[in-house]
């Protein structure tokens, strides 16, 4: 049984004009498929943070075409794109970009708000439950900013899920983070994929880290290399 | 559910940046208090003023003018029809002030749905004779509780009581300037000479003071039946109708439409007093041009404290993006941010003004020429407030537009990529 293709991205290309015309993607094109966990490797500058923003559909200014589940996306509307993105992808970064002003539950709730598809009782059971499985649920109503950096990762990955995104993509999660720290976010990413069979896109730069996932795409001077 | 995410989440950026946010409102409020007290207080004085003429002043006056009569005989002859006639010294005729048939007049008018109310008068000239010297007075005969109706008459009768006008025989209320001169108090007896030649003793029942010292110096009050009496006249002698108006914007309409029904001179207010409509049409401009330079200066004090929250707030607007929040979404955030600012602003502005213009409405103000004003007049037209009210959000949208455009356009890649 062929896997169904969550995001496919063919014969990507992307220029920097700034301060010249370079070129940071050469035709690359791969897919990823329903319950995987990919991660994208190559050294820093070879154009793989740049390859996750375009298939974030953040950055729309790239040739080639992209489909998010079997949908063109290249060339749709911001308006689109934001409701897309609000529905189907969520986002893990290096740094934690909650928001401080809100509490730990209101950051995991705020996609869910936004999808505005279920009552505010139900979202802030679901975004309990989502806090639960990363045994967050007791700093549920603590501000943002008084987490530490771990805990904080795992409340972004929480609200990464609140809408149960048809998949994740992280930059460099653990980037920031100490060694137990990191592992226990990985372990986290792990688990989602084993037993929720979440789809997992990260990109990283460290070979050990990218080493235990499903499938590793490596990336050279805007080329893929290896996949 | 969407918008109020939007609010949640704009009043979590204001709190979190809860000093400058109150500094903004507190100059929005400050612009809208000076606003609503310097409208208030101008216009108040505005209406002081003119009420000063306006108010004592009939709309429409019916009189008949003396002049030169304008078809003199040559005119009308057959022979020198033809001919251009030069006539040099030509001398007013001798025709009647008195308006004839008036009683018709004035039913007419009181008829009349656009008029609120008719008061005939009288102008009599004679002298006062004191000792040796004679005073020149003006007399006017009027019908005092009309009179008082439509002109405040009573309000500028310092002393005494106007009513005895009405009530004793041959009574004056002598013009304060006048009365001075005359060192004529209460209860004494002035005699007067009139252009005609007949003397009368007349007793001093009150005091009048316009706040002109001219007219002071001048006009004296009797009522309409002893300035008949004073001249020999009937009781159906009246010199001048004056008539006061609902809408006094329709009295040059009115005065044209009477003049010629009666065939009498007819002057109307706004071509008589056409210079206070004037004066305080320009300075009613000059307030509201100030009022609304303050609050342009508080919409760009709102301008900055929006700017600076973008910059600082660049990580929650990229993340807000990152999640699924379009630049439109992001947009509303910061108006909304403005608006609240400026409403919060407004609304305390609009009661703070409202207490400066009472507070300035205590303020003592005594003057010679206006006896009865005793403290600061302040307007509390509701219009103020809603045009300060609408202003204020007004202004502070426009404040907020461009910042949140800004903010609307910032791109999440740059910020979280820039890290």
């Amino acid at each position: 049984m062929e896997k169904k293709k969550v995001i496919e991205a063919q014969k990507i290309n992307k220029f920097f004009f700034s301060p010249t015309k370079t070129q940071v993607l050469r035709e690359v094109s791969f897919s990823v498929n329903k319950g995987e966990f990919v991660s994208v490797m190559g050294k820093s500058g070879c154009g793989k943070s740049t390859l996750l923003y375009i298939l974030s559909t953040m950055d729309t200014d790239y040739e080639g075409k992209l489909f998010l589940d079997d949908q063109l996306i290249t060339g749709q509307s911001s308006e689109k794109l934001s409701r897309l993105r609000n529905e189907k992808i969520g986002f893990v970064f290096q740094f934690h970009y909650l928001i401080h002003e809100f509490s730990v539950l209101e950051n995991v709730m705020i996609p869910g708000l936004k999808l505005n598809r279920k009552s505010r009782e139900e979202l802030e059971y679901i975004a309990l439950e989502k806090l639960k499985v990363f045994e967050m649920q007791d700093h549920a109503l603590k501000k943002a900013n008084q987490l530490s950096g771990g805990q904080k990762q795992r409340v972004s990955i929480a609200r990464a899920l609140m809408n149960d995104p048809l998949i994740i993509m992280s930059d460099e999660p653990t980037g920031n983070l100490d060694k137990k720290n990191s592992d226990l976010v990985f372990g986290i990413f792990r688990e989602l994929v084993v037993e929720f069979q979440q789809t997992m896109l990260m990109v990283t730069h460290d070979l050990e880290l990218a080493a235990k996932t499903d499938r590793t795409i490596e990336m050279e001077d805007g080329r893929i290399i290896s996949a | 559910m969407r918008f109020s995410l939007i609010i949640e989440i704009a009043r979590a950026l204001m709190t979190a940046r809860i000093k400058q946010t109150l500094v903004a409102a507190v100059g929005v409020t400050f612009s809208i208090t000076m606003f609503i007290a310097l409208l208030g207080f101008m216009n108040g004085l505005n209406d002081l003023l003119d009420g000063l003429i306006l108010n004592r002043t009939a709309h429409v006056r019916f009189y008949n003018d003396i002049k030169p009569n304008e078809q003199q005989p040559l005119d009308l002859s057959e022979e020198f029809k033809d001919w251009f006639n030069v006539i040099r010294s030509i001398k007013p005729t001798v025709s009647r002030v008195s308006i004839y048939n008036n009683e018709a007049i004035i039913r007419t008018l009181q008829a009349d749905k656009r008029v609120l109310g008719v008061a005939p008068k009288i102008a009599v000239q004679g002298f006062f004779n004191v000792g040796n010297v004679d005073l020149p007075a003006v007399l006017n005969g009027i019908a005092v509780e009309e009179e008082d109706r439509l002109f405040a008459f009573s309000d500028y009768v310092v002393a005494g009581d106007f009513m005895d006008l009405k009530y004793s025989a041959n009574s004056i209320i002598l013009g304060k300037g006048a009365a001075d001169k005359m060192m004529a108090d209460l209860g004494d007896y002035v005699q007067l000479t009139t252009a005609q030649g007949n003397r009368v003793l007349l007793k001093v029942v009150g005091y009048y003071q316009s706040g002109i010292g001219e007219l002071d110096n001048l006009q004296s009050y009797v009522s309409l039946n002893t300035a008949q009496k004073m001249i020999g006249e009937t009781s159906s002698y009246v010199t001048d109708i004056q008539v006061k108006l609902y809408d006094f914007n329709l009295s040059p309409g009115l005065a044209r439409e009477y003049s010629s029904i009666f065939g009498i001179d007819a002057d109307d207010i706004q071509t008589v007093n056409a210079q206070f409509e004037t004066g305080s049409q320009i300075r009613s401009l000059i307030s509201y041009a100030v009022g609304i330079t303050l609050l342009v200066v508080s919409g760009f004090g709102i301008y900055n404290i929006l700017n600076m929250m973008i910059y600082e707030k660049m990580d929650t607007i990229a993340i807000l993006k990152a999640i699924g929040f379009s630049g439109s979404d992001v947009r509303y955030i910061f108006i909304t941010i403005a608006l609240v600012i400026g409403f919060v602003g407004g609304l305390l502005g609009l009661i703070f003004g409202f207490i400066a213009c009472l507070g300035i409405e205590q303020i003592p103000f005594e003057t010679e020429a206006l006896p009865t004003i005793k403290t600061f007049p302040v307007d509390f037209s509701p219009k103020y407030y809603l045009i300060g009210g609408v202003f204020s959000l007004i202004t502070t949208y426009f404040a907020g537009f461009f910042p949140s455009q800004k903010a609307s356009s910032v791109d999440p890649v740059e910020i979280i990529r820039g890290k």
